[in-house]
């Protein structure tokens, strides 16, 4: 894997083991140390054309953690608000050297086209694109549920996929990033996906998803559901109306006081409730729901820092200095056939 | 064959007598493996250490060292999934800190242990203990017990076969053998 572009080409292998490296990362959190030497001297850019908080923020501390120096680059003020192109800034932040590029771009493919053109050499990580894929949010958010699930088996996390956890995924999926890239992802960890929106927030083509899709909340958590994954309502890319008043959503979609108490009444007591974050409370979700017990919000902040190391971590390691122009997923295949199981060369 | 598995089983019964001996006793002995093959050993010592002095409980002295995000040639090398560290309940602050790997070469994963030893803790003092020494070393670093001092060439590759990692039906365990690379 040269690049994290999206999780629909992920495979089962290199998603476990994404997680499974993730699991180490978080436990140097836990630690008096919370730095490793791991990347010391490779530069990390976050290029960042649409605003971010917490992905950008969740980035660096990553990076830094692994002892990586950040330059973090918005397109606001930048010479991108002069007309700059892609290729032109990326040729720049190449040239002073960047090992890997974080990206985040309004338009849907930019990291793809990235990583596609011999424009850089540096690995670059998708940090979401357009409404396309935001692979490392689906990641925490399945670390986060392989963790709850290893948790109410039993059994250690490591290695684990999460076969026959049911997760509903509610809300805004038309405009959602973060639903597709955990379609993808869900699917091949072996999770059965519900999709639940009002028609006019559901995507053309959503059939051919790997997923069951429904209009109704209520007749979804009825059938039982392990996670609930609520998503944001993205007031700022919605140019049209997509439901008649926030009040109505919120009473058909989203997850309210009185669903919470449902919860229990339907039997299910361990039943999570997720949100990628930044939440509109009273709107898709409401407060007693989001800080409930149930509530994940919080340890998905804190398990996207793990993923982002072992993401850094995966893709900065081995050979670098290989020609341009490999096919993708070089180094995992090398790393399978020799170093996860074959004896240490060097001691 | 280099060592057999009776070969193996008197080196580290010695090296547990030695680490006893070095220490005056069992008080604050720590013995961290290095994975993969440095963990059983350090298991298999610990066990060797509690026949020798009943008072020690041989699970509440062993733990487990990753160094693998410490490393000096991860640009280079293909990448390694990191394994768990797990240090014993009392943890490694003034403790006595053996270091346990299989097969000492270079010594860059000594230095790479030492560094991640700084990170969690500080010991009063660390030792290193190798089922083999096979010279060639790239950095001024020696151990302190050794199963077997081993001449090889370095066109040579030393493998340690252990029951607990290397199990795979039709190969041989438990033994030390010399393998020429092409």
């Amino acid at each position: 894997m040269r690049h994290l572009l999206s999780t629909e080409d992920l495979s089962l292998s290199n998603a476990v083991r994404i997680l499974d490296t993730a699991e180490e990362m978080a436990a140097v959190g836990e630690r008096e140390v919370k730095k490793l030497p791991t990347l010391r001297g490779r530069t990390v850019v976050n290029l960042f054309f649409e605003d971010s908080t917490r992905t950008r923020i969740s980035f660096e501390a990553a990076a830094k953690r692994l002892s990586a120096d950040v330059i973090n680059f918005a397109a606001k003020g930048s010479s991108v608000s002069k007309g700059e192109s892609l290729k032109d800034t990326a040729q720049t932040l190449s040239a002073m050297g960047a090992d890997a590029v974080v990206i985040r771009h309004w338009a849907s493919g930019a990291p793809h086209r990235l990583a596609a053109t011999d424009w850089i050499d540096a690995a670059v990580i998708n940090a979401g694109d357009g409404t396309h894929e935001h692979p490392t949010q689906a990641l925490l958010d399945a670390f986060t549920m392989r963790r709850h699930w290893s948790r109410l088996a039993g059994t250690p996390s490591a290695g684990a996929d999460l076969t026959g956890m049911r997760v509903a995924i509610a809300g805004d999926v038309l405009h959602s990033r973060v639903a597709r890239s955990n379609v993808w992802l869900l699917r091949t960890l072996g999770a059965e996906v519900t999709l639940v929106a009002p028609p006019t927030l559901l995507p053309i083509g959503v059939e051919k998803w790997p997923c069951t899709v429904s209009y109704d909340l209520d007749e979804t958590l009825a059938k039982g559901v392990d996670a609930m994954m609520m998503l944001r309502v993205q007031g700022e890319r919605m140019n049209a109306s997509f439901f008649p008043t926030t009040r109505e959503y919120s009473r058909r979609w989203g997850f309210d006081d009185n669903r919470l108490r449902a919860l229990d009444g339907l039997g299910l007591k361990d039943t999570i409730i997720m949100h990628p974050g930044p939440m509109n409370r009273g709107l898709e979700i409401s407060s007693a729901a989001a800080d409930s017990p149930r509530s994940t919000v919080l340890a998905q902040v804190r398990n996207g820092v793990s993923i982002r190391m072992a993401a850094l971590y995966l893709l900065l390691s081995g050979d670098t200095r290989e020609p341009a122009g490999h096919a993708d997923n070089t180094r995992f295949h090398t790393a399978e056939n020799t170093s996860a199981h074959a004896p240490k060369e060097s001691h | 064959m280099v060592l057999s598995q009776a070969d193996i089983d008197r080196a580290l019964t010695r090296i547990a007598h030695e680490i006893l001996e070095s220490n005056k006793g069992s008080q604050d002995l720590v013995l961290l493996g290095i994975p993969r093959r440095g963990y059983p050993l350090a298991v298999r010592l610990a066990a060797k250490i509690a026949a020798a002095d009943p008072t020690v409980d041989p699970a509440a002295i062993v733990g487990q060292l990753d160094v693998t995000m410490f490393r000096d040639d991860l640009s280079h090398q293909a990448m390694r999934p990191p394994y768990p560290t797990q240090l014993p309940r009392t943890g490694i602050d003034n403790k006595v800190v053996v270091l346990i790997d299989d097969v000492l070469y270079s010594g860059r994963t000594i230095r790479a242990a030492l560094d991640a030893i700084i990170d969690l803790g500080r010991p009063r003092i660390v030792r290193l203990a190798v089922l083999i020494d096979r010279g060639h070393r790239e950095l001024p670093i020696r151990a302190d017990h050794v199963g077997k001092n081993l001449p090889t060439s370095s066109a040579e590759k030393v493998r340690v076969r252990l029951a607990e990692t290397d199990a795979v039906d039709g190969v041989p365990v438990n033994e030390v053998v010399i393998e020429a690379t092409a």
